[in-house]
């Protein structure tokens, strides 16, 4: 409040000080407000529910709908380790490619990369760990060892010209090692991105992360890879994600994935269930303005019928309440 | 400590709190919203239990008509079967001065008064407007201040109301100074609807903290949308350090069937104790108390870190 004294407005209220001064509410308006929040004013979403085992063509059609402007379609591991997506080369070459949508494919290894780029693979992503045992449990080798495997899929992708996203699982806990410094993300966070992948995903696998936990760790790593190539990948298993995923917001990163109806989870992480819900997720950032060109109406839709076709009740508190109300 | 102006990228410029107190709603706006009537022996055992846990303010009962909220009839047997811990406050609700008088007489040491912040769910919910409510409740302060005892103010639908939809901040920041001025020593801002998002709960907080010191703010979120922490998170930005909630989340939500309520305090207490803040609770007890009373109750918590936690 420019003009007047700190005594006077010490003794005046708000309230009183507008009726008898109707033009300082245009000088106020021109404050900061009092967080001094600022959020992204754009923030992409990456909807990993298709991926996370939810093998539905017709779920990433109606997905495709929404305005997501990036649906991870599937996943092209050996379908030994995981049965759900064995019939990959089917979804990726039956879904309908909206124009501009991104469909990328996880692809852990060349074999897999060149089965997905046969199937029509434009994007994909390749998988490491900030975790050595978890690295070891869940792909069967260290973290070094998986680099060199990604090395030669990210070279394969650059000759091809197709960008490759790297994601860090355990970046904030790991099932069997408990606590990971923040320090191990940002080595692994690192050297993924300067293998040459455009974004790196920061994984919390089993959800144990907390604002605080978010804050340590985006710190870390935003000292070693620009913020513009970050993302958060926030499971909700403790019912943290939303808090997290708001720290990381404020912090600058502006990419989120989140799974729709809440549904998927890492196979491989004992009661990880909880990908965030995409609804959930787009409540709250159009709550704090910020835009993100999708309609929650239309991926409330999305959730509705694949919970349906899954028998599955919803994830999604917005969806729960959403039509209900009196 | 947790500093986060020192962060680029951070423009809050604000130390989170080092303590938070958690007022923990369970046994009065919890059981309230629960369909099961629940016998007194367990309402008590369970207050006890919370009790041990740490928590520092525990709603016992209401003092309502028992016409209106059958959960409640047994308010005064609750009030006094309860063990008394040193140093924990247990607060009842009053909507009137009838309810007030009763309270005393069982023993009650500090009361809890309902506003509203909108006109229509005033009047649908209490039968009065907000004006009317607030001239009720300058008698029960009068009369509280005269018997020594400390008077909390609620304002309900801060952040949307279920009928009238959006609620102006200034609304909020008028009820709100009316009880504080009034003589409630802190004033519990409810999302009743949990509508709000961090955004709505910015604004909102800007607006009550210009007419009442931040200090005598306490935040009551509902997760109905999932939006609870983070509207927590923000509050504690904002510098709030006290912090409804209730044990497993119990309290659906009256006006969405099927929706949740209340935040759950396991899910707060682990969300503070991850950002360093101390709250005086031992979560494995707040889980001991949520799992019994689940199980007396019948149903699943609806708090994610007891869900997690029984996993492995």
């Amino acid at each position: 409040m420019g003009n007047v004294p700190t005594a006077v407005k010490h003794c005046l209220s708000y309230e009183q000080l507008i009726q008898d001064y109707p033009w300082l509410k245009r000088l106020l308006l021109e404050e900061k407000n009092i967080t001094g929040h600022e959020y992204p004013e754009f923030v992409r979403i990456v909807e990993v529910g298709p991926r996370d085992g939810l093998q539905n063509e017709k779920l990433i059609d109606m997905l495709s709908g929404t305005g997501l402007p990036v649906i991870e379609a599937t996943s092209f591991v050996s379908s030994k380790w995981v049965p759900q997506m064995a019939d990959h080369t089917d979804v990726l070459r039956g879904i309908h490619r909206e124009p501009h949508v991104r469909y990328p494919v996880l692809t852990p290894n060349l074999q897999g990369f060149h089965d997905a780029v046969a199937a029509g693979a434009t994007e994909v992503a390749v998988f490491g760990s900030a975790s050595e045992t978890f690295s070891k449990k869940n792909i069967n080798c260290s973290i070094d060892e998986s680099m060199l495997r990604f090395e030669e899929v990210i070279k394969a992708a650059k000759e091809r010209q197709i960008p490759v996203r790297g994601y860090v699982s355990c970046a904030l806990g790991c099932p069997y090692e408990g606590h990971i410094e923040p320090s191990k993300v940002s080595e692994v966070a690192k050297r993924l991105y300067e293998m040459g992948c455009y974004e790196i995903s920061l994984g919390d696998t089993i959800g144990v992360g907390t604002p605080g936990s978010m804050f340590k760790m985006l710190q870390s790593v935003m000292a070693e890879v620009p913020t513009n190539a970050l993302a958060v990948h926030c499971h909700d298993t403790y019912g943290q994600a939303l808090p997290n995923i708001l720290i990381a917001l404020q912090m600058g990163v502006c990419v989120v994935d989140s799974a729709v109806a809440g549904l998927g989870g890492c196979p491989y992480a004992q009661g990880s269930s909880g990908n965030v819900s995409t609804e959930d997720v787009l409540y709250m950032l159009h709550g704090v303005g910020v835009e993100t060109g999708v309609n929650l109406a239309k991926v409330l839709e999305a959730g509705d019928f694949i919970c349906e076709a899954l028998g599955r009740q919803t994830n999604s508190r917005v969806a729960r309440a959403r039509g209900r109300t009196l | 400590l947790f500093n986060m102006s020192a962060v680029a990228g951070l423009r809050a410029g604000r130390t989170l709190p080092d303590k938070v107190k958690i007022v923990e709603v369970g046994p009065r706006d919890g059981l309230q919203n629960e369909k099961t009537i629940v016998p007194t022996e367990t309402k008590i055992h369970l207050i006890d239990m919370l009790s041990a846990s740490g928590l520092s303010v525990i709603e016992a009962t209401s003092f309502v008509s028992p016409k209106w909220v059958p959960q409640m009839a047994d308010q005064v047997e609750v009030m006094k079967g309860i063990d008394r811990k040193p140093g924990v406050s247990y607060p009842v609700l009053t909507p009137n001065l009838k309810g007030f008088q009763a309270a005393v007489k069982a023993g009650a040491s500090e009361v809890a008064i309902f506003g509203a912040a909108s006109e229509l769910f005033s009047k649908k919910n209490i039968n009065c407007s907000v004006e009317e409510s607030l001239q009720r409740f300058d008698e029960v302060v009068r009369m509280a201040k005269e018997a020594g005892v400390r008077v909390r103010g609620y304002v309900s639908c801060v952040l949307g109301c279920p009928y009238e939809g959006n609620v102006a901040p200034e609304k909020v920041a008028h009820v709100a100074k009316r009880l504080y001025s009034m003589g409630c020593y802190e004033i519990s801002l409810g999302d009743t609807t949990g509508v709000g998002t961090p955004g709505s709960m910015s604004d909102m907080l800007e607006a009550v903290s210009r007419e009442v010191p931040v200090n005598a703010l306490a935040v009551h979120c509902h997760d109905t949308y999932g939006q609870a922490l983070a509207n927590i998170l923000v509050a504690l930005q904002m510098g709030i350090s006290v912090i409804d909630s209730s044990v497993a989340g119990l309290g659906g939500c009256p006006y969405a069937s099927g929706a949740s309520g209340n935040v759950a305090t396991e899910d707060v207490v682990y969300m503070l104790h991850g950002l360093g803040i101390q709250t005086g609770v031992d979560l494995s007890k707040l889980m001991d108390a949520g799992a019994f009373i689940c199980r007396t109750l019948n149903r699943r918590t609806s708090s994610k870190v007891a869900q997690a936690t029984c996993k492995l």
